[in-house]
């Protein structure tokens, strides 16, 4: 298939070490920065930042809780703690302690979960984060983030550290497409439209945003013209470029590896309702847990690919005429 | 406010204090007296001898954290606080009404001075080991010290904190037991017991202290101890009566989390003197 787009999508890090990467870049530039982990360094990829940085690196062990609360008493003795794990383990096991000890009081803590989505593959559900997004949302002042790429996820990371207050951002255990080159402006809360379109726009975050550029060019080859808008910044939604869009091509696809039920696709259509109504599809994990499998597998088996967006983005053009 | 090591002096803001608690849940018409006069010498102590603290400059980046993990006893908290003279005492008996800095429990976007927002059990000891690391990558002098309802550590998360601080040799953090024996649904003993509590805490690592927690001059030797005591953390558990002060909620699992009436308020002050 001939690529419409300027994106070759080849394949790069995965999220989760580049947001191990600019871990050690923040510890080099701010020495308030403090990491802590729960036993998982090895895998969240907060290593590196052990490695360079003992005096400011916690672990804590596998006691989730105690690692939360611990993170929002050292936000408010001053410092900027990152505290990272799998996201399931984070935000299951550490949600009441976010809400108290994080959100209520509205300290300066930053929570990493990696592993998230169903795209971790063999090690199965009980290690999946379909519930991560919607939990985070949950808590009032909270920003959430789902980053691309790696240079998404650098610039979010470090924006995260430089924002006052709390943060939760989504990274990944597998390799995914380069979306971003070098120069490419990050803002927390400001969508990133990555093509233009008419005929329909296609809404995601993390790993499928990529698969909604390889479903604009399915898409386009069918003389269906698609618009692409990266919502990294899941909390506070980019309001204006939901409305935009909803006006401009009346019919949405959100696509993301969360519960549809909780996701990005229900805060844009509360978003669309409110500003500009439009039809809209939805492409995500539907009403159940996955299963093991290679990622591809399971990616495919539950309906995470860029074929499925394309169909979602045919069915919301047919409903539109 | 003036700091104090005299017992006399001290004993006299406690009985301040049981006032001050017996008349603002009676205003407010609902709250937790039971647990709040048992504390009242531990947090008299701690806030007029023990801490290095400054109301003027709340928040003196050098200054000694509190954190009242059972925060359903705010009413000893904001007590002592307002005669230190962070707060004003003249609006405790707005406690628990709209608009009030007085909240249900703890609340630091109303009273910013509080170092945590609590309530929900299980979290002050882990918020207040954030805070002694913080502090100690800074180079502070500073100490925490996290005051546990005794039915609160049946909660698992203080056991992880548990866990945790002597693992990291943190000899800044104290924690104090209000092991005044009664929960909401009764006597500890009959609800999950916590023995052999003393015994606990030491396996666990902690240079642990039993004392009667209603001692003023006990309070202060153990408070002194934990100070002295390098290369681990402090648990101080100390011995109390729930309701302590006024005989007929002494002891009494229904004064858990029931205001006096203004007949029973009567009673008190005469009681407390």
């Amino acid at each position: 298939m001939a690529v419409r787009t300027k994106y070759e999508l080849k394949l790069g890090p995965a999220t989760r070490e580049a947001f191990g990467k600019a871990l050690v870049e923040l510890g080099r530039e701010n020495k308030d920065v403090v990491v802590l982990d729960a036993d998982l360094s090895k895998s969240t990829m907060t290593a590196g930042f052990a490695k360079e940085f003992p005096d400011r690196f916690v672990e804590c062990g596998i006691a989730e809780a105690n690692m939360v609360s611990i993170a929002g008493g050292l936000a408010a003795a001053g410092k900027i703690p990152f505290a990272s794990s799998f996201s399931c383990f984070l935000l299951n096991k550490g949600f009441e302690q976010m809400r108290v000890a994080v959100a209520y009081p509205n300290t300066n803590a930053k929570f990493v979960g990696t592993h998230s989505g169903i795209s971790i593959g063999e090690d199965g559900p009980s290690q999946m984060s379909i519930e991560d997004l919607a939990l985070a949302c949950a808590l009032p002042g909270f920003t959430v983030m789902s980053p691309a790429d790696e240079l998404a996820t650098i610039a979010l990371v470090k924006a995260a550290a430089h924002h006052k207050g709390p943060v939760f951002i989504r990274a990944g255990r597998v390799k995914v497409a380069t979306i971003y080159s070098e120069g490419q402006q990050f803002e927390i809360g400001k969508a990133i439209q990555l093509q233009e379109g008419t005929d329909v726009t296609l809404i995601a975050h993390g790993l499928m945003v990529a698969e909604c550029l390889k479903a604009s060019d399915i898409l386009d080859a069918e003389g269906i013209s698609a618009r692409v808008i990266d919502m990294h910044t899941i909390k506070p939604l980019d309001r204006e470029a939901i409305a935009k869009a909803s006006r401009e091509t009346k019919a949405i696809v959100v696509a993301e590896e969360h519960l549809v039920d909780a996701g990005l696709g229900a805060r844009v259509a509360q978003v669309v309702s409110e500003e500009a109504p439009c039809l809209m599809e939805y492409v995500g994990v539907e009403n159940t847990y996955a299963e093991s499998g290679s990622p591809d597998g399971v990616l495919q088996k539950y309906g995470l690919t860029a074929e499925k967006v394309a169909e979602a983005a045919r069915k919301a053009v047919r409903r539109k005429a | 406010m003036t700091q104090t090591k005299n017992v006399e002096e001290l004993a006299a803001i406690c009985r301040t204090t049981r006032r001050q608690i017996v008349e603002m849940i009676t205003a407010a018409k609902s709250g937790h007296p039971g647990g709040s006069l048992s504390a009242v010498e531990i947090m008299v102590t701690l806030y007029f001898d023990v801490l290095r603290h400054d109301p003027a400059n709340p928040h003196w980046p050098d200054r000694d954290r509190i954190i009242l993990s059972k925060g359903h006893a705010c009413p000893v908290l904001y007590s002592v606080m307002a005669q230190c003279g962070y707060t004003p005492v003249d609006e405790l008996k707005n406690l628990r009404k709209i608009g009030s800095i007085y909240q249900g429990h703890p609340d630091v976007r109303f009273i910013p001075a509080l170092e945590a927002s609590t309530g929900s059990l299980g979290q002050g000891l882990s918020i207040g080991i954030g805070m002694a690391l913080g502090t100690k990558l800074d180079g502070r002098p500073s100490r925490t010290y996290v005051i546990l309802g005794d039915g609160e550590i049946q909660e698992g998360q203080i056991w992880e904190a548990a866990m945790f601080a002597p693992y990291h040799k943190m000899d800044n953090i104290v924690c104090i037991v209000d092991y005044n024996r009664i929960q909401l649904d009764g006597f500890t003993k009959d609800i999950l017991d916590l023995e052999p509590l003393t015994d606990k805490w030491k396996a666990f690592g902690w240079h642990t202290l039993s004392i009667d927690g209603h001692d003023i001059a006990a309070l202060q030797a153990a408070f002194a101890e934990a100070e002295a005591t390098k290369g681990k953390p402090t648990c101080i558990i100390a011995n109390t009566v729930k309701g302590k002060g006024v005989s007929f909620m002494e002891n009494n699992p229904k004064y858990h989390g029931v205001a006096p009436t203004q007949d029973e308020l009567e009673k008190a002050l005469q009681e407390i003197g």
